[in-house]
């Protein structure tokens, strides 16, 4: 399956490479290279490379291109998806997954990539097991290391991979036991000049965080159950009983790790939280151009809208602005032609407005590209599609665990498409 | 060029003079950076090998992390192999772990040296250990040196059989390695793999497959036997397994299952609307299809592969997609949608491959996709791969209904800053004009307006996209080629230069008087043209000469002199080639009267079809369907086969049942007291107890026992126990009478009446001591099941279900749904004509048992079967739970009699704990016997044998020879169960069992007398 691992940077160095079969020469990277010199942005680079005896396969993260060679029939996804889970693990490990950090714990890279396959194959990718393989460097532990030259690898034989929940290890201890669970919707959507929705949709992620003694059995059960019929779960979630009864049950994992994922598509009813009004006027012959934003609130169930910022790419022709924010700061880079607003929160009473002129250039015509403008935002305490958990149990363990959930909603790529 | 090398040479040299630095700061150096990259490589090897012949771990392991560091920026550390090597033997287990690192990197060169290594493996894989032994067995397979197959071979082959399921499963990792080292070991590594098939641990099934796959993917007839098996563990299989085999039961259910696709020839005609009623039909359709009948074992892969669709790794969505995609009903296939649409969000290179997926689909089954066609819309963030795959889709999903959304969100695309896409989505203009003959005039009017854009691809895109639309209705259109005339000088791309200069030629009659004047400009400026524009000149000029020869005769002849000398061999060719053909000269011969109709023959319309057409030749989700290529080990998914082979291949033959028959519990709630006698009895024989059955399964649950026990002489009354108070802690505890007139000469399912008494006694003592969980389950680790029996159990007979038949059986596996359960699996068979429907469990009757039930079988096939998983929680003691099996029409009480030793989970622990732990358990805890053995039964290994069969206890390792011992834990208290067999001399034992559990000690202990006595 996967042969070797080559990580790159974004200036074309293998910084790292990794073998788990014979050695392939790390030359066939240039099929890389020459695929990454014809792409015009990094992102553009092909994830799937044929060569003419290995094909590359890579995934671009943190600004690493994770290049793997494989040299027979293997479904790419299956490529892919490990390939991401090994970003995922390191930046577990290390809180975040540069060039930098990976070069200074090599050693632990090292290790974990050879935990993590056995001849190409998967063998341990629960970050709980390798956590009991392989100790994350932690400031504490480095000290405590180089003092008494003890080691990162965990002394004894790690007992998940045996089990039949091998995402949990065993003999788990805590003395506050506690399980939280972040209930996280992002909104996509694209709004049309008039403010009609295009399309809009809601991903929704759970993430828990769970630290529970010993082998607790929990099950979470939801108000609005039938919000769900598009998810995907850990491993760790019973299949079934979700099947009869609607019903999350399960182990969980040791610490932090997302439940489930869902889906809530464009064809239901999504209530879109913010509307933009805007007035933006390029004269056909003249320098100058009227700009005019208004940001409200709409359909927020009372919950405040926080953390707004607005991004937008100005068309090419536009030289400078002048603009007023009524709150927030606004910059714009006259050089990437990109104005950012930085709104805060939005008060219903008096909503936040950016107003100005725009200098175009001289004698250019009316520039014919649609902008658009991209918002972020936040509100806490609020599920956009209403999905509400009802109560959580836990069976198999006596002592009463601190339970907590949270509710948010963020923008994912909304986008409000401006007329001109 | 000088500069650029010498800079280079620069870099490299400070970049050594660094490593120097870095390098030799422990020992003084007087080897300066003057010495080059030899010296310097030498000096730093030293340094290291000093580190690693020290005698401290934590130099040693400073050592080798540097040379770890060496080996993963791709630097050459070989030559430390012998001092590396000496430390295979480390006791610290990271030095160990990273001088495997090391080894396995470098055996491959330093073959000799790497042998000395081997012995030490060797050595591990005999270790107690099942982590150590599959650590060695992982890194004695990774070494590439061919010198050690025998060995290799030999450590796969007692691998295979370990007791520990992940050393099973690191031996199917060996065995790729093996083969690839050495393909010569075929036939016995097929051995190997024949056996791993047949493991039951979710653990090695994904292992094993990919070792399949990769040796001998052709031996179909090795997973038949399997493929139930298979297909009932894959929900549990780890998720990178899960890929693999839902892969590799796609190939093979392609070669033993007829089409199902055949009766639905009639969806694919009547597209969308057929295939969204049949939705609707589906279940009147099943009824309609007589001549198609899916193979049950069809329907079972269908049917457990489905629930993974929502997994979170997309590998197995996709790959349960494209298993739908190529073995499901055409009708059925829309449950993928969903889950595709899903993957969507993820990262960008999944929605590549995702996106291409779905693009091959689309254009076979546009409804799929059609209510999701917002998804594919662009973002102006997405990859340009992404947005050209939307556009793709997008226009394979463009129907009449749809046609003007889609070209609306086209307009916006057409603006885009990204001029690429931009030129994409004009092609994409084009496909949907010509699929769809509505909108080509719209079409034509907006990419006519795009000729004006300033920007010089788009129009250059148009222009060609325009050719092509005018090409297929040529017959009025002669403004459009005027307009592009004029546009003409302004167009500097070649492509749409040439193709304006084509449509000229074409339909050079229809534009008389522009024709001849765009070939005067073109006769100016063709030495400076590119070579397509002058190929295209060239014909227009031919065409023009043979149409109007009077006003161009001379252009021509200048632009074919002009081509002649041109530096092009193609150019020169072809003008050499036209010449002959249109000017009449004495050889031109036959040809030259034929000119006009060569090159002014009506040509047929150039079809715009997606690149995606032919993809569908690959499987989905495969490396090949993803780069259009066959890749290398890309094995073909064969066509259905006309008649299906034999299905019977499949049928796992059963291990002779040891007969067991049921016992009447009649147990009584303490707390409902009721006056009931309970009675049991004990069948002379299985038939004659069906046709009793048989006589009152029509009835309820309760009257059919009644009626039974009415039947059956009434043999004892149960002792009345309205003296117990009600308030007891275990009120769901019930009474077991078990009342037996004789015993059945089976083991471990009878209760010996003589015990009957001292039973019931010490049950009742039980019920009254609240069971104290015993600390001491929390040192307990559970284990993996020693020894899963076979031994199946009658639950139904199908002549008293009427044709269903239920057997079931203890996979010893702890239960998924609540630990305190026991989990038993009941396989459930149709042995009537005529599917029967929604089975599933009814009334529980008055036990109270806690009981998980199945889901609702909704239908099964006639001959068809299905393996159900069900917990119960036994409360540690051997009552049956009665429960109703219900079908759509009857209803019929059964009930599971657990053995004792099946209430156990077992258990590991050393054998200082379990002394420990035996000294809690004296006294009353304790129960013993001493036995004569039976002459085979006084090794190590049958004795094993017999106790786990009996009981699913664990092994404890253990000091002396003669003793042995076995530890676990009852399921549903947690409470210890320790049992010590010590062998005496002349074949007697002492068996000893300490279980605060004092009911299930004597059982037990019965138990395993029988079995050890036994010959």
């Amino acid at each position: 399956m996967i042969h070797s691992l080559f990580l790159v940077n974004s200036s074309g160095d293998i910084f790292l490479e990794k073998h788990w079969k014979s050695v392939v020469s790390r030359s066939v990277c240039d099929y890389f290279f020459e695929a990454q010199e014809r792409a015009s942005e990094p992102e553009n680079v092909p994830p799937v490379i044929p060569t003419p005896h290995h094909y590359l396969i890579s995934v671009l993260r943190h600004r690493i291109y994770f290049v793997a060679v494989i040299q027979s029939e293997v479904p790419p996804l299956f490529v892919i998806e490990f390939l991401h889970r090994v970003v995922d693990t390191f930046q577990d490990y290390f809180g975040v997954c540069t060039e930098a950090a990976i070069k200074d714990n090599v050693v632990v890279v090292y290790e974990l990539l050879e935990e993590m396959l056995d001849n190409g194959f998967p063998l341990a990718t629960e970050s709980n097991i390798l956590k009991e393989l392989i100790k994350p460097p932690t400031i504490l532990r480095t000290v405590v290391n180089t003092i008494t030259g003890s080691t990162n690898v965990g002394e004894q034989l790690p007992t998940g991979q045996l089990s039949v929940v091998p995402w949990r290890r065993t003999g788990v201890k805590y003395t506050n036991n506690e399980a939280y669970f972040d209930v996280v919707e992002e909104i996509d959507a694209i709004i049309d000049k008039s403010g009609s929705t295009i399309t809009a949709e809601i991903q929704g992620v759970i993430d828990a965080c769970v630290k529970l003694t010993g082998m607790p059995d929990l099950t979470l059960s939801f108000m609005n159950p039938r919000l769900l019929d598009d998810v995907s779960f850990h491993p760790c979630v019973r299949f079934k009983r979700w099947e009869a009864e609607r019903i999350l049950s399960f182990i969980p994992p040791d610490g932090n790790f997302r439940l489930l994922s869902y889906h809530v598509s464009s064809q239901n009813l999504v209530a879109i939280p913010v509307y933009v009004k805007h007035n933006i006027t390029f004269r056909e012959g003249s320098s100058q151009g009227r700009f005019e934003l208004t940001l409200g609130p709409k359909q927020t169930m009372g919950k405040g809208v926080e953390a707004v910022l607005v991004s937008s790419q100005l068309p090419r022709g536009v030289l400078n602005t002048n603009l007023n924010p009524t709150q927030g700061t606004y910059t714009f880079d006259p050089v990437t032609k990109l104005l950012s607003w930085d709104v805060g929160k939005i008060n219903p009473q008096k909503l936040p407005s950016l107003k100005g002129s725009m200098s175009l250039q001289a004698g250019a015509s009316k520039p014919d590209e649609n902008p658009t403008i991209n918002i972020q935002f936040k509100i806490q305490q609020s599920a956009l599609s209403g999905l509400k958990v009802n109560r959580l149990d836990m069976y198999g363990e006596k002592y009463k665990p601190f339970k907590g959930i949270k509710y948010m909603t963020k923008a994912g790529k909304f986008q409000a498409l401006l007329s001109n | 060029m000088s500069t650029n090398n010498l800079s280079y040479n620069d870099q490299g040299g400070s970049d050594s003079a660094v490593e120097v630095g870095q390098e030799t700061t422990p020992t003084s150096s007087n080897a300066g950076a003057g010495f080059g990259l030899f010296s310097t490589n030498f000096k730093k090897n030293d340094d290291l090998k000093e580190m690693l012949e020290s005698n401290k771990d934590s130099l040693k392991l400073d050592a080798m992390k540097r040379i770890i560091a060496l080996i993963a920026t791709g630097k050459n550390a070989s030559e430390l192999f012998p001092a590396v090597v000496k430390n295979v033997a480390s006791k610290n287990i990271e030095l160990k772990k990273l001088v495997y690192v090391y080894l396995v990197r470098y055996a491959e060169e330093q073959q000799d040296l790497a042998l000395l290594s081997i012995s030490t493996f060797q050595r591990a894989l005999k270790d107690p250990n099942q982590l150590i032994r599959a650590s060695a067995l992982r890194v004695l397979s990774s070494i590439r040196v061919p010198i050690i197959v025998p060995i290799m071979m030999l450590a796969i082959k007692e691998a295979a059989s370990d007791m520990s399921p992940y050393v099973r499963k690191t031996s199917a990792h060996a065995i790729q390695k093996l083969y690839s080292l050495d393909p010569d070991q075929k036939e016995h590594l097929i051995e190997v793999i024949d056996k791993l098939l047949k493991d039951k641990s979710t653990l090695v099934a994904g292992s094993v497959v990919m070792a399949f796959e990769e040796v001998c993917p052709d031996r179909i007839d090795l997973i038949h036997k399997n493929y139930r098996k298979l297909c009932n563990l894959l929900v549990d299989v780890e998720e990178w397994g899960q890929v693999v085999i839902i892969t590799m039961l796609t190939r093979y259910a392609r070669t033993q299952f007829t089409s199902p696709w055949k009766e639905d020839g009639l969806f694919d005609e009547n597209s969308e609307t057929a295939f969204y009623e049949s939705d609707e039909k589906k279940t009147k359709n099943g009824d309609e299809k007589k001549s198609y009948m899916m193979d049950p074992d069809h329907r079972l892969l269908l049917r457990n592969t489905k629930p993974l669709l929502q997994s979170r790794n997309t590998a197995v969505v996709v790959s349960v997609a494209q298993l739908y995609w190529h073995l499901a009903p055409k009708h059925e296939v829309g449950v993928i949608t969903k889950s595709l649409v899903r993957l969507l969000r993820s990262h960008r290179e999944v929605q590549y491959v995702v996106l291409q997926n779905i693009a091959t689909m689309s254009i076979q089954r546009k409804g799929m996709f059609e209510p999701y066609m917002k998804s594919f819309y662009v973002r102006s963030t997405d990859a340009t791969h992404i947005k050209s795959l939307k556009l793709e889709i997008l226009t394979s999903l463009a129907n009449e209904a749809n046609i003007s959304t889609i070209l609306r969100e086209f307009q916006t695309y057409v603006k885009s800053q990204d001029k690429q896409f931009a030129a994409g989505t004009i092609q994409a203009i084009g496909r949907c004009a010509t699929n769809i003959s509505e909108v080509t005039d719209t079409c034509l009017q907006g990419l006519v307006l795009l000729l004006s854009n300033r920007d010089e691809t788009v129009v250059a895109e148009s222009v060609v996209v325009i050719k092509k639309l005018l090409q297929t209705q040529p017959t009025q259109h002669s403004d459009i080629i005027k307009h592009m005339a004029k546009l003409f000088d302004n167009i500097a791309v070649p492509m749409a230069r040439a193709s304006i200069l084509w449509l000229m030629g074409e339909y050079c009659e229809r534009v008389p008087q522009i024709a001849p004047d765009v070939l005067r400009k073109m006769a100016k400026s063709f030495t400076s043209e590119e070579d397509i524009v002058k190929l295209q000149t060239v014909n227009l000029a031919a065409k023009l000469y043979l149409t109007n020869s009077k006003q161009t005769k001379l252009l021509t002849q200048y632009i074919l002199n002009l081509g002649k000398y041109d530096q092009n061999y193609d150019i020169r060719d072809r003008t050499r080639f036209i010449r002959q053909l249109i000017v009449p000269n004495e050889k031109s011969g036959a040809l030259g009267k034929y000119a006009r109709r060569i090159l002014l023959a009506p040509k047929p319309a150039p079809v715009l079809e997606s690149t995606y057409k032919d993809r569908d030749r690959y499987q989905l989700g495969t490396l090949s369907h993803t780069i259009n290529t066959k890749a290398s080990g890309y094995l073909e998914l064969s066509d259905w086969p006309a008649v299906a082979p034999d299905q019977s291949v499949r049928n796992v033959e059963v291990i002779e049942p040891v007969m067991i028959h049921l016992y009447f519990y009649y147990p009584c709630p303490l707390i409902t007291q009721s006056s009931s006698e309970a009675e049991s009895d004990e069948e002379k024989s299985s038939s004659q107890s069906s046709e009793e059955s048989d006589k009152s399964s029509s009835q309820s649950e309760k009257s059919s026992s009644e009626s039974d026990s009415e039947q059956k002489k009434t043999t004892k009354k149960p002792p009345q126990k309205k003296t117990v108070k009600p308030t007891l802690r275990l009120n769901h505890t019930f009474f077991l009478v078990p009342v037996l007139l004789s015993v059945v000469p089976v083991s471990g399912y009878t209760v010996l009446s003589q015990s009957k008494c001292l039973s019931r006694s010490l049950f009742s003592l039980c019920i009254l001591t609240p069971c104290p969980l015993s600390c001491a389950a929390a040192l307990l680790q559970v284990s993996g099941p020693a020894f899963v029996p076979e031994k199946r159990h009658d639950l139904l007979h199908r002549m008293t279900g009427k044709g269903l038949s239920a057997q079931y059986q203890f996979p010893r596996q702890p239960c998924l749904y609540q630990p305190t359960m026991v989990s038993v699996q009941i396989s459930l068979t149709n042995t009537t004509d005529h599917p029967l429907e929604q089975i599933h469990i009814g009334d529980r009757g008055p036990t109270g048992l806690d009981m998980h039930c199945f889901n609702t079988v909704e239908c099964l096939l006639p001959e068809a079967s299905v393996t159900v998983s069900l917990g119960v929680d036994f409360n540690d003691s051997t009552q049956a739970a009665n429960f109703q099996l219900c079908t759509k029409e009857d209803q019929f009480s059964v009930s599971i009699q657990p053995a004792v030793g099946e209430l156990f989970l077992p258990a590991t622990m050393t054998e200082q704990d379990f002394r420990k732990e035996q000294g809690k358990l004296l006294g009353m805890n304790e129960s013993s016997a001493t036995i004569t053995m039976a002459a085979e039964n006084t090794t190590r290994q049958p004795i094993s044998r017999q106790v786990a069969t009996v009981a699913n206890l664990g092994v404890v390792p253990s000091g002396q020879d003669n003793i042995h011992r076995f530890a676990g834990k009852t399921a549903s208290s947690g409470a210890v169960v320790l049992v010590t067999v010590e062998l005496r001399e002349s074949s007697a034992a002492l068996i000893t069992i300490n279980t605060e559990k004092s009911v299930m000690g004597p059982m037990l202990l019965r138990d395993l007398k029988r079995a050890l006595t036994r010959a």
